[in-house]
């Protein structure tokens, strides 16, 4: 039979079939039994009131939303241009603004941030370089600290946004650009009146998705931030490993899970756009 | 922008070592319609983009109203467009779109309504004013574009293959009513097709354009008539173009038969001679031997309604295209039948092969 006649449910069922087995089954078991740990729904709820508004939680949430904002703006200033260029080059240019892009991903996370690590240590490059200039008399504080994860992060989630971006753009009718143009348009015009508007749904989706990635973040804060950058995935690994409290990080999980559930619904429906929308 | 005229001086254009605009002249008084008619390749759209300024001349200067706007970029020309995709903005509505060239130039709100309205009523499209691109049909949006174009009550128009996309009925519709808006507002339209019957409608003047040239310009029925190349004759409607040689003081076609023309002696020892298929006149019998007649053999006749066109054997590989009018009480020849065919020097002229 040819693979064209197989049912759409076929082609996906080994892949749906892990993801149930061994990310749906286990998480679903994992927050099931915390909680019924607990016992009553009372006992329950009372647990939940505990555990969100607790100093920790409560600080790690505000953490996390916090870098998750700068970092998603962070990240629509740098890749909005490299999109735009990436949409415009062609051949070479475009093979190489894309390897730049996406070649990191070809590493593991760790080591792309002990790089990072070596970059912006005190004795790192980057204060080497600054001290050496005579720019600055003292080393830069850019490691395990807010700065640090910032920094680390934007790298991270970088590709994300300008992929989504390109596809966005890559849409937009030159033409209309020229057109625009030729009715008096000044380049600033140009841009605000057309591109910007016909660009609008890339960018809702490309924070969407950076922001959903951004608040999951574990390994780059934790390797990259200070005592006071914790992140609420890291709460729930510590939760987890360190004070074997089940039924607290059950809950955080479900508080992230959920946050990301309703973010990522609006994703679809923006992203969907990309393909129906800036289009007759 | 004042009076709407417009001139090229000697402009040229070259991508590379390819030049695509050869050093056009050319000079458009106000309020006409003019249309630049070639080929794809032929360099019609480069020279509107330069007219328009989204293309730099490399050599050569771009007049408008007397101005040197060689230099200028494209808003500071102050020109309307119409573009061959339409380039409706689909994030606009179509009031939006048309009064776009007015808002970018900071005209006031009640201005700006005032404008847009009358343009939607001169394309018909009032009540439209809310509608997207994706709820319209060709040739609404074609209107759409064409009201932007006017918004602005630009002295001067450019229109690039603007009715390339429409089915043949709509076209002619759209035909008449942009000739009657640009009559009605005295604009200067500059028009690029590749549709030379469009051209031949519309036009009050035409160049046709051969490989970055002008290979004629003049009014439709000049360049019909007498075409100065084989390139315009064939290029412009159909065309017979029978080989000829020099034979002492006389020109010989087809079978040895004397040829004579009114117009354009031949200059070399061999060339063409043009006429049109509707001027030639098709008799029965063999033909008598004088100038301009020559005796064929039908090889095919076929009715188009109004005419019928005769596809006729003259003789040394020579095959010439007749038209005759379906006039009343005219019996058609068959194929086979033996005919003479027959046309007036001023209806012929002698080019170069």
């Amino acid at each position: 039979m040819p693979l064209g006649r197989l049912p759409a449910w076929l082609l996906l069922a080994p892949a749906l079939l892990l993801l149930i087995g061994v990310f749906l089954v286990p998480i679903g078991w994992f927050l099931v039994a915390s909680i019924m740990e607990l016992g009553t729904p009372a006992e329950i709820w009372e647990e939940v009131d505990a555990v969100l508004f607790s100093g920790a939680v409560a600080g790690a949430l505000i953490n996390t939303n916090w870098i998750g904002l700068v970092v998603t703006l962070l990240v629509l200033v740098i890749g909005y241009p490299v999109s735009y260029a990436l949409s415009r080059a062609k051949g070479v240019a475009f093979t190489l603004i894309l390897l730049c892009i996406v070649l990191p991903y070809f590493t593991s996370t760790i080591v792309r941030t002990y790089a990072w690590m070596v970059l912006l240590g005190r004795n790192g490059l980057i204060n080497q370089v600054l001290l050496g200039t005579g720019l600055i008399s003292e080393p830069l504080n850019l490691l395990y600290n807010r700065t640090g994860v910032v920094i680390g992060m934007t790298y991270v989630l970088l590709p994300y946004m300008v992929l989504t971006l390109y596809a966005a753009m890559k849409a937009v009718d030159m033409r209309l650009l020229q057109a625009a143009e030729g009715m008096g348009a000044t380049p600033l015009q140009v841009f605000l009146r057309v591109f910007a508007p016909l660009t609008l749904h890339g960018v809702i989706a490309g924070v969407l998705i950076t922001f959903i990635l951004a608040i999951g973040f574990f390994v780059t804060p934790a390797l990259m931030g200070g005592p006071s950058d914790i992140m609420i995935a890291m709460l729930i690994e510590r939760e987890v490993e360190l004070t074997q409290n089940w039924p607290a990080a059950a809950i955080m999980t479900v508080v992230l899970l959920t946050v990301t559930l309703i973010l990522y619904g609006l994703y679809s429906r923006f992203s969907g756009a990309l393909e129906g929308g800036a289009k007759p | 922008m004042s009076d709407g005229s417009v001139a090229l001086e000697g402009v040229t254009k070259r991508y590379g070592s390819e030049t695509v605009v050869a050093g056009i002249s050319l000079a458009i008084p106000a309020g006409e319609f003019f249309t630049l008619l070639g080929p794809s390749g032929s360099g019609k759209t480069t020279t509107l983009s330069m007219l328009a300024g989204f293309v730099m001349a490399d050599e050569g200067r771009v007049l408008m109203g007397g101005r040197d706007m060689t230099r200028v970029p494209p808003r500071g020309r102050g020109l309307g467009m119409v573009f061959q995709n339409y380039a409706i903005f689909p994030h606009l509505t179509v009031a939006e779109n048309v009064a776009f060239p007015l808002s970018v130039k900071g005209t006031s709100k009640s201005e700006i309504a005032a404008r847009v309205a009358e343009a939607l009523a001169m394309v018909k499209l009032t009540g439209f004013e809310t509608r997207y691109q994706r709820q319209l049909s060709g040739g609404q949006q074609q209107r759409v574009a064409l009201a932007r174009a006017i918004v602005a009550h630009p002295r001067v128009v450019l229109m690039d293959e603007p009715l390339g996309a429409l089915d043949k009925n709509l076209r002619y519709h759209m035909q008449v009513e942009i000739k009657d808006i640009q009559r009605r507002l005295g604009m200067t339209v500059i028009y690029v097709t590749h549709d030379q019957e469009e051209a031949l409608t519309m036009s009050d003047r035409i160049a046709i354009m051969e490989r970055g040239r002008i290979a004629q310009m003049g009014p439709p029925r000049e360049v019909y008539e007498k075409p100065q190349s084989s390139f315009v004759a064939s290029f412009l409607g159909e065309a017979n173009l029978l080989r000829v040689r020099r034979d002492g003081p006389a020109v010989r076609g087809p079978g040895g038969s004397v040829l004579v023309a009114a117009e354009g002696g031949l200059s070399a020892a061999e060339g063409l001679a043009f006429v049109r298929p509707e001027k030639v006149r098709v008799e029965s019998g063999r033909a008598e031997p004088a100038p301009n007649r020559l005796t064929g053999k039908v090889l095919h006749a076929s009715f188009l309604g109004n005419i019928v066109r005769y596809e006729i054997d003259a003789g040394d590989g020579a095959t010439l295209l007749c038209d005759a009018a379906n006039a009343a009480g005219v019996e058609p020849h068959r194929p086979g039948d033996i005919v003479t065919m027959i046309w007036r020097p001023e209806d012929s002229r002698f080019l170069a092969a």
